[in-house]
């Protein structure tokens, strides 16, 4: 295996490179996809079943027009390497729109492909080793791992292989082909970073008595009705990791309500079951998937362990994880611009001498040209050689050394993707709404880019009482956009004012991610064209009301309680001092609020089927 | 040398004239061959001054400009002979952008008939970056005699386009990237954007196996009638063009004129509005 300097040259020779990648694609499945197509196009394939076999597939009806698919592409773990971003730019410039977009699941997704076209963007994907299977459909769905697993101070290990290991055993398998409804598994670093509990199974790395093992948590989801996930057991041991998840699954798939598309998902299960008895029944049901799994079966789960500490040649870890505000004098880039991207966009890792950059997106979007520059920023300076996507739709590149990031920034900066802000409340989270999304009400995606560029531009980002603070936007209930986990949160939907429409978001307020995370609640209805202001307005009083060294996040939580110290109180208080702002004139006073961004027609509401269940 | 006259005789590619009769793409090995052996023209269809910087060996200038500025297909042949190219010469164009001006120039010459025409498989660039021979000097020939032959099976103007759209047997293309043809297109057309058959990794177009997988997947057969056409002065309809012969299409014809001339004779067009698609873009 290669061994380079790292203290030598400032270009990494990439250790990682002989990584193996597993090959989660087959090419068979491409040209059975191809002659599904043909068929269908003959009408010798219903619809439905068409459906059910395309979303099998990952790939999505685009909004309102049949012809067109969303495919949505697996990133196991969020785990991603240059060669295959090199392909998903290729493939997006011949196939979809030129850009490519990273989802709150950590998939990366292609639009408005022609159906006829998907199975050669599967075709591609194989090449690389990607996957769309069961990306979509009533199935596992992409197995999610916190980005900062294996370089998060506060985790106990790197839980990465674990995720690997559970979505190779359930891709293809016969076991999760046709579940009640989709099923979503979210592993973490810690109690303070991944989404465990918004997930069907959530899980958190933890030690016992020396022993490895995780906090499972069950049952949770965001929708119409959400519900955070309940603890399993005070420690679930790493060699019941298999049985555990096939016991949940399995009662998944044997209670689920197959009949009610609204109440389908597993967490409508625990909810209407109890979570007691939904608790006993998992833990029965494991000592019988125990008993009774062939061996051959559970050797199909393969923890691949991570990549030895020595093998990156890294120096003796660090257990505080140090922001950076200023650089030693190594780095000699002297610029505004340079030293805020520092200072929101770069973090310490626990290994001491290595960064991880955050790369800012709009909402996710990415060009293809960009794509072939991260990924040859990757090779050149990370020296585990992946990336990883993240779910606030961003990248994160890892194991960078210090002497790098000037020209890591510069090389960013030449292609655009150097915006500041990644990880504070400017880098705003939207789902695809009215872009691409049957059920969008309204453009959500082009919502989240605004807030970005606007709060950007006024530097907000660079104050750090914000910093910890979210803003998640939604085109719809469903929640797709995580707005319930969110600070300040939006979901879309519309007012009628006589007989015109306007679209309008509905907000919630003390939403968290986390282990200890918790859903935000509604606090009032703001239109679309007024989310701006209402923002800036919310920032505005609160630092009217601080008295402290609080946090913008800290204090939106103590008003959620009634606990606020200063003239605001509570919930009831500060949607009195909203009213202004949020109220929707009539179309003759402002006639903009009458129209959703991104287009100059007058706002329906348009929805059809969606796509969600297969 | 012998080498050279075996990629030659091997081909088995000579016309009554005892002219190399090209196919679609001409690639680059027998181009050197051709050009060394001074039996084929070469065109260079960059601006003039990028053409007196540094072209390939032998390659005479035609910006493109310059030829759509013809408004006659004689005016073209006049054109032609003043390259000193004669009836079954063979012909090969080149262009640095990613073969749609190469495409635009080529069917031009096919189309007033002059048939032993093929684009270079690579870009300038291409050739230049391989280590390929470039020279500066700037080249001229003999006026030619070129008779006039309009092809107009492999032109459609409106009124075709007008009533072959409603045909089943006749196929319409959009050759536009995605985004533009949602916006607005032919009602009834199909979009096979060139960005799918071109920028192919060192060479402009896709291999003819993957056109054909590409054109087989949306079920157009090699029998069908296919016509092509972009935004506004057919190249990326050209380069496209040239795909679909690539990939055994007989029947292809190019719509030069486009989607420009549609829209400004008020012709109806399919929009769909339904979706913001253009905010998913990250440009």
């Amino acid at each position: 295996m290669k061994k380079s300097n790292i203290h030598a040259s400032s270009k990494q020779s990439n250790i990682s490179s002989q990584k193996s990648t597993h090959k989660w694609g087959r090419e068979e499945e491409t040209e059975i996809f191809a002659q599904k197509v043909k068929l269908f196009r003959q009408g010798k394939l219903s619809e439905d079943d068409f459906r059910r076999f395309r979303l099998q597939h990952g790939a999505y009806g685009s909004r309102l027009h049949m012809n067109y698919s969303m495919v949505r592409i697996k990133i196991p773990s969020g785990e991603i390497m240059p060669e295959q971003l090199d392909k998903i730019a290729s493939l997006s410039e011949a196939f979809s729109i030129g850009s490519a977009h990273v989802s709150t699941r950590q998939n990366i997704q292609l639009h408005w492909v022609q159906l006829e076209d998907v199975s050669e963007v599967m075709r591609g994907l194989v090449e690389v080793g990607l996957t769309t299977r069961e990306a979509c459909g009533n199935t596992v769905r992409n197995v999610m791992c916190s980005h900062l697993a294996g370089i998060c101070p506060d985790e106990v290990f790197d839980a990465t292989p674990y995720a690997k290991a559970i979505a190779q055993f359930f891709i293809r398998n016969p076991m999760c082909q046709n579940l009640p409804r989709k099923f979503k598994i979210n592993f973490a670093c810690c109690h303070k970073h991944g989404l465990v509990r918004i997930a069907d199974i959530g899980l958190v790395p933890s030690i016992k008595d020396g022993m490895r093992g995780f906090k499972v948590y069950l049952g949770g989801g965001l929708g119409a009705a959400s519900f955070i996930g309940h603890l399993l057991e005070d420690f679930t041991p790493e060699n019941k990791l298999l049985s555990t998840s096939m016991a949940t699954i399995r009662l998944f798939d044997r209670h689920g309500n197959r009949e009610n598309m609204a109440r389908n998902r597993m967490r409508y299960l625990v909810h209407e079951m109890g979570w007691d008895k939904f608790q006993r029944m998992v833990l029965k049901e494991r000592s019988i998937v125990e008993m009774t799994t062939a061996a051959s079966t559970a050797r199909l789960f393969d923890i691949k362990p991570a990549k030895e500490e020595d093998d990156r040649q890294l120096s003796k870890k660090a257990h505080r994880m140090i922001k950076v505000p200023i650089l030693n004098e190594r780095v000699n880039i002297e610029s505004p611009a340079y030293e805020r991207w520092l200072h929101t966009n770069v973090i310490a890792q626990k290994q001491e001498g290595h960064f991880t950059i955050f790369v800012t997106l709009e909402a996710g979007d990415i060009t293809a040209n960009q794509l072939r520059v991260l990924a040859g920023i990757i090779r050149d300076f990370s020296a585990e050689g992946t990336a990883r996507n993240t779910p606030h739709q961003n990248f994160a590149i890892r194991y960078v050394k210090a002497n790098d990031l000037p020209e890591f920034y510069s090389k960013l900066a030449s292609i655009g993707l150097a915006n500041s802000g990644a990880l504070t409340i400017a880098s705003a989270v939207g789902c695809s709404g009215t872009t691409s999304c049957n059920l969008a009400i309204t453009n959500s995606h082009r919502l989240a880019k605004e807030v970005q560029r606007n709060l950007l531009e006024l530097g907000i980002d660079t104050d750090d009482s914000l910093r910890d603070s979210t803003i998640k936007i939604s085109g719809c209930p469903n929640s797709c956009g995580q707005h319930e986990i969110a600070t300040i949160g939006f979901f879309g939907g519309a007012s009628r004012i006589g007989s015109a429409m306007a679209p309008t978001y509905t907000m919630l307020f003390g939403g968290s991610a986390g282990e200890h995370g918790e859903l935000g609640r509604t606090i009032m209805r703001v239109p679309a064209k007024r989310v701006i202001d209402t923002i800036h307005k919310i920032i505005e009083i609160y630092k009217q009301e601080k008295r402290g060294s609080e946090t913008l996040n800290q204090w939106i939580d103590m008003i959620m309680k009634g606990e606020g110290i200063g003239s605001i109180k509570d919930i009831e208080n500060i949607k009195a001092i909203l009213t202004p702002v949020t109220q929707l004139p009539s179309t003759d006073q402002d006639p903009e609020l009458y129209t959703d961004y991104g287009t100059d027609t007058k706002f329906s509401a348009k929805t059809a089927r969606g796509e969600c269940a297969a | 040398m012998e080498m050279e006259n075996n990629i030659i005789a091997r081909s088995n590619r000579y016309n009554d004239n005892n002219n190399f009769q090209l196919s679609v793409i001409c690639d680059a090995d027998t181009l050197r061959t051709l050009i060394r052996k001074k039996i084929v023209r070469v065109v260079d269809v960059r601006k003039v001054q990028e053409y007196e910087r540094e072209h390939i060996p032998t390659a005479v200038s035609l910006p493109l400009a310059q030829l759509l500025a013809k408004n006659t297909p004689s005016e073209i042949v006049e054109c032609l002979e003043s390259l000193g190219i004669s009836d079954k010469m063979p012909v090969v164009v080149y262009d640095d952008t990613f073969g749609a001006l190469a495409a635009r120039v080529a069917w031009t010459f096919q189309y007033v008939g002059h048939d032993n025409t093929a684009l270079l498989e690579m870009t300038f660039s291409q050739w230049k970056n391989s280590g390929l021979e470039i020279e500066k000097k700037i080249n001229a020939f003999p006026k030619a005699q070129h008779s006039l032959n309009v092809n107009h099976g492999i032109h459609a103007d409106a009124s075709y386009v007008e009533i072959a759209k409603e045909q089943p047997n006749k196929i319409l293309i959009d050759s536009r990237e995605r985004l533009n043809f949602l916006t607005e297109h032919i009602p009834g057309a199909k979009n096979i954007p060139y960005t799918m058959i071109g920028l192919a990794n060192g060479s402009i177009l896709r291999d003819s196996k993957e056109i054909k997988r590409l054109i087989d997947n949306r079920g157009i057969s090699t029998d069908s009638e296919v016509i092509t056409y972009c935004g506004s002065a057919g190249t990326l309809s050209g380069l496209t063009y040239y795909a679909l012969k690539l990939a055994g299409i007989k029947n292809v014809k190019l719509y030069s004129r486009s989607f420009k001339e549609w829209k400004a004779l008020g012709k109806p067009k399919e929009e769909f509005k339904d979706a913001n698609y253009w905010d998913l873009s990250a440009e």
